[in-house]
């Protein structure tokens, strides 16, 4: 006490409980106080404070969808146009952006984005642990990521839309042939996402390596927070190359310099080069985390663990490395030394292993388990059928002289949509049907779900298996319209009646969310049996995630519980106290405290997005817009005394 | 109502010709290019067919005979405990197979490879092909430059002559793709690509840009008719000729149209002051059966048409429209047709 200022030791004179720690089992006081000091404030501006993962997991979860939402409407438009051969329903001005929109806005603002969002709503609860790391920086990634797609799609609605590609190839978006201010929108879209999904990727491996619950030793993680613990690696080793590449671009666009310019010295290739070494693992950091939902699921509606786990995280571990060996595929039809090609198709031949050996583990998962056969379970056997299509037709494409053929045609518009719906969106929407009753503390209609789960799976089968026709009859890919009686009529045809199919399947999705929210059948803290940590919590989880730390003794904590519930007991209730762990064994470590809401993080983005946009207009943004974002930051990094004295009193009661 | 109607029979006139292609079918291979591959693609499908069925087999029969159980039901955490030998061999068994098929998948993948690059080029014709935004330019070698000759968005090549095409892009990334002769090639600014190919069977093969590149990639169609020696020999002959002079008196006008009007600026009809080649070469533009690289049929209506408006049938193409008189634009198109 002796250290104490005179201030702290008159505060703690008169409340002597704001040093209290939790009781094991957890008194209803330490319930209330925990309660009291992990919520986010009320109010509008508490709102924009709000730091709880759970509250920014859902935002972005929510928002990711609806980025989701509409770069489906999008993709509905493209159906319509291509429905039937000369149609003049939307032309080529509106129609490259609309292709451009949408594989953006898939790619870059709901694939990547949604499954850090779901992790960052889940992993910190299936670690057991009180926050995710890093909650402000949280907070600021998800801003971040706001504002980059709304100024996306402000500059869409501004008929400023990009119209180059998601891929963005120089020299079509540089200067001189993409004049105007749509790809600088997209370039400046990239480096918003990057920003983001960097950050995230850091607050996801700390939490996942610092934060875990005492006995949660890695050979005990979880595998879908094995499958993150990747997908955050891959995200920064593979972001900067295209943030990279996305400057560059940016700056032979606005100050002249000639990166890709080949009249200059400059290299169309060098984009592709940079552009690929990203996009090749980013399809697998989208994948990666579908595995992981994969994983969840079985495990707990075949009621047993995932067959083979260490098998398994090595796969997943071999996947990440093997993705980025992979990029020149995407570039076999350029002039590269054909040799060098022989080696990237090996390499793309060898990723399958990884992925063969996880889809047996799992299917021997599903053979010795007993089935639940619920909704989840439905979309997770969904992804069998879908995914080994498109990843056998990726095999396909991994094969030069294969790849030659169908390469930018609507064959590979197949195998995206296969590998990327299938190995993505239905173990995602399995893990929506899963995790839903955790979210909202309600199961969604089973019925309904049955009823979202085949509309998508046929409306998906006929509206991209008539596409691998197309291609393998010369149908290339982003062309606004086709000539008829080349035998592209019909299955375009039937490609559009898929689609409208797969958005009949997504109302069900949205009724069935709306209606459950309200009126779902209450799911208690496990509704589905299972055996990892989020469950051990109320649904939805308290602000505190656990009224007192778990402790693990095995791999499936809740189907392995030790003879008497073990709880960490002495953790502060009246502040944001953490309980830190070993990287390797989870051994307690140290204790430390986390930091208040702030307002702080929502007024850098802002800050930081005047930044970015201005520079889209001139160089000089970067100068003057750096001066709020400097005063934002030291404001949101200001030491505060009396939080110092709060900790320090912590430190040294008993 | 009526302008619709009209819209429609333009267009169901335009679809007539444009369909005289058969689909451009990489399964209907014309030349052992296309058919070394397709060799190697029935294999793979076979081979891939074959490990989706016993994937979705192994699924369903898991599915099927698997006993259910309820969320309520004990996990069986004893695989934990021990190991499972049974499930273990079954999987270390189909990571084998897969493995081993894998292989054999390169190893098919490179031999067709190699006898892809081993096309016998004896005797080729070479032929420097450049894509353009939104068009190509096709200009045919020959070691006596007086015999070289330009053409543009139609290619003739021999049967049975192998031919080396010099591929090269004048403003952004371009992609050659003809699948009944061979696999795609990128046409890149600043780098010299080379495709060969050789078609083995007489026929017309239709070929598009396969890589976007801008707001017309969907119109930018290449013809490739494959003619037997001697009517290749007698079309080369022909395009290897200077422009026909006009000879009546509405054709004569027309040239004077031609050569008065903006459209010298970037066209080229040998044997006049027309030598500009920022678009398709025109001298031989009546003998070719499509305009706009493959956006229009090339008859008297279209083209009159495509030269008043042509933003109309291909918008954001580079060429502008020019309003003409009507007489003058009956005697321009008939000039123009008359260069056969």
């Amino acid at each position: 006490m002796s250290r104490l200022s005179e201030p702290a030791q008159a505060a703690l004179r008169r409340d002597p409980e704001l040093t209290r720690r939790n009781a094991v089992p957890p008194s209803a006081a330490d319930r209330a106080a925990l309660e009291a000091t992990w919520r986010d404030p009320p109010g509008l501006v508490g709102w924009l404070s709000a730091v709880n993962h759970k509250a920014i997991g859902l935002r972005f979860i929510v928002t990711a969808f609806g980025f989701f939402a509409a770069g489906g409407l999008l993709a509905a438009l493209m159906r319509v146009q291509l429905a039937r051969p000369n149609s003049t329903l939307i032309g080529p001005d509106l129609y490259n952006q609309v292709f451009t929109m949408h594989g953006t806005t898939m790619m870059f603002l709901f694939a990547v984005p949604v499954m850090q969002a779901m992790a960052t709503y889940l992993v910190p609860l299936m670690l057991g642990a009180r926050s995710i790391a890093f909650p402000r920086m949280n907070a600021f990634a998800y801003w971040i990521y706001l504002f980059g797609g709304l100024m996306l799609y402000g500059a869409f609605a501004l008929n400023i839309g990009p119209d180059a590609g998601w891929f963005a190839y120089v020299p079509l978006a540089g200067p001189d042939y993409s004049p105007g201010k749509r790809v600088d929108f997209w370039a400046q879209m990239i480096t918003f996402t990057e920003l983001s999904g960097l950050l995230s990727a850091i607050i996801l491996v700390t939490t996942i390596f610092k934060l875990r619950a005492v006995g949660m030793s890695l050979n005990r993680l979880p595998l879908f927070a094995w499958a993150m613990l990747v997908t955050s690696f891959m995200v920064m080793f593979a972001m900067p190359a295209v943030m990279l590449a996305s400057t560059a671009l940016i700056m032979d666009r606005l100050i002249g310099t000639h990166f890709y310019n080949p009249g200059d010295g400059g290299d169309a290739l060098l984009w592709q080069h940079l552009f690929w070494f990203f996009g090749h693992p980013e399809v697998y950091f989208i994948f990666i985390p579908g595995l992981g939902f994969m994983s969840a699921i079985i495990a707990t509606f075949a009621r047993r663990p995932i067959f083979g786990y260490s098998a398994m995280v090595l796969a997943l571990i071999a996947t990440a490395f093997l993705s980025f060996g992979l990029w020149v595929h995407h570039m076999f039809a350029t002039n590269l030394p054909e040799l060098g090609k022989g080696f990237f198709t090996a390499m793309s031949l060898m990723i399958a292993i990884p992925s063969a050996v996880q889809i047996f583990c799992w299917i021997a998962t599903l053979w010795t388990g007993r089935l639940n056969l619920k909704t989840p379970l439905l979309f997770a056997l969904g992804f069998f059928a879908i995914l080994v299509l498109g990843g056998l037709t990726g095999v396909m494409l991994g094969m030069v002289p294969l790849d030659l053929q169908v390469h930018d045609s609507y064959f590979v518009v197949a195998h995206l949509h296969y590998v990327l719906i299938g190995g993505a969106v239905f173990p995602l929407l399995g893990a929506v049907y899963y995790w839903f009753p955790k979210f909202s503390g309600r199961l969604m209609s089973e019925r309904l779900g049955r009823w979202n789960f085949w509309l998508l799976f046929v409306g998906f089968n006929v509206a991209f298996f008539p596409m691998h026709l197309l291609g393998m009859r010369g149908m290339p890919r982003r062309v606004y319209t086709y000539p008829s009686g080349l035998g592209w009529d019909t299955p375009n045809l039937i490609a559009t009646i898929g689609a409208v199919t797969i958005a009949l399947s997504m109302l069900v999705l949205l009724f069935n969310l709306a209606r459950s929210l309200r009126h779902g059948t209450p799911a208690g803290a496990n509704p589905w049996g299972a055996g990892t940590l989020e469950w051990a919590t109320a649904s939805p989880p308290p602000a505190a995630n656990f009224d007192a730390l778990p402790v693990v003794h095995g791999r499936e904590p809740l189907w392995q519980p030790w003879p008497q519930p073990t709880q960490v007991r002495g953790l502060a209730v009246r502040q944001r106290e953490v309980l830190v762990t070993t990287v390797l064994d989870a051994q307690p470590d140290h204790r430390l405290v986390f930091p208040e809401p702030s307002i702080w993080p929502f007024v850098s983005a802002l800050a930081t997005t005047v930044l970015f946009i201005g520079s889209i207009f001139t160089p000089w943004a970067v100068v003057w817009g750096a001066i709020p974002v400097g005063i934002a930051l030291s404001l949101w990094f200001w030491p505060k005394p009396g939080e110092t004295e709060r900790e320090l009193m912590l430190e040294k009661s008993p | 109502m009526k302008r619709r109607c009209r819209a429609l029979a333009i267009a169901l006139a335009a679809a007539l010709p444009l369909a005289a292609f058969a689909a451009p079918d990489m399964t209907d291979a014309a030349g052992p290019q296309a058919a070394h591959i397709l060799q190697l693609w029935r294999v793979t499908v076979l081979v891939c067919s074959a490990v989706f069925a016993a994937v979705l087999v192994a699924l369903l029969w898991a599915v099927w005979r698997a006993p259910r159980g309820g969320a309520d039901a004990p996990a069986d955490v004893s695989g934990l405990m021990h190991g499972e030998p049974g499930p273990r061999r079954s999987v270390v068994l189909a990571v084998g197979v897969s493995s081993v098929l894998l292989l054999s998948l390169l190893l098919a993948s490179v031999t067709t490879d190699r006898a892809l690059a081993h096309l016998v080029l004896r005797d080729a014709i070479h032929i420097e092909l450049t894509a353009h935004q939104w068009w190509w330019s096709a200009r045919y070698d020959d070691p006596q430059p007086s015999r070289m000759f330009t053409t543009a968005n139609e290619l003739h090549i021999p049967v049975g002559r192998p031919v080396i095409l010099t591929l090269n892009a004048s403003d952004v990334i371009h992609s050659l793709w003809v699948p009944q002769l061979a696999g795609k090639k990128d046409l890149i600014p600043g780098r010299s690509a080379t495709l060969t190919w050789r078609a083995d069977r007489a026929g017309t093969y239709r070929g598009q840009c396969a890589e976007f590149c801008g707001a017309q990639h969907a119109w930018m169609a290449l013809s490739v008719s494959a003619d037997p020696p001697d009517q290749y020999e007698a079309w080369a002959a022909q395009q290897r000729a200077a422009a026909a002079t006009p000879s009546e008196s509405r054709t004569l006008r027309g040239q004077q149209v031609f050569l008065g009007a903006s459209c010298v600026m970037c066209h080229n009809v040998s044997g006049t002051d027309a030598g500009a080649q920022h678009g398709p070469d025109l001298s031989h533009v009546g003998s070719r059966r499509t305009l706009a690289a493959g956006a229009l049929p090339n008859d008297d209506a279209h083209l009159a048409a495509w030269i008043t408006n042509p933003q109309a049938h291909k918008p954001g193409v580079n060429m502008p429209g020019t309003a003409f008189a009507p007489d003058d634009l009956q005697a321009l198109v008939a000039y123009l047709r008359s260069l056969r």
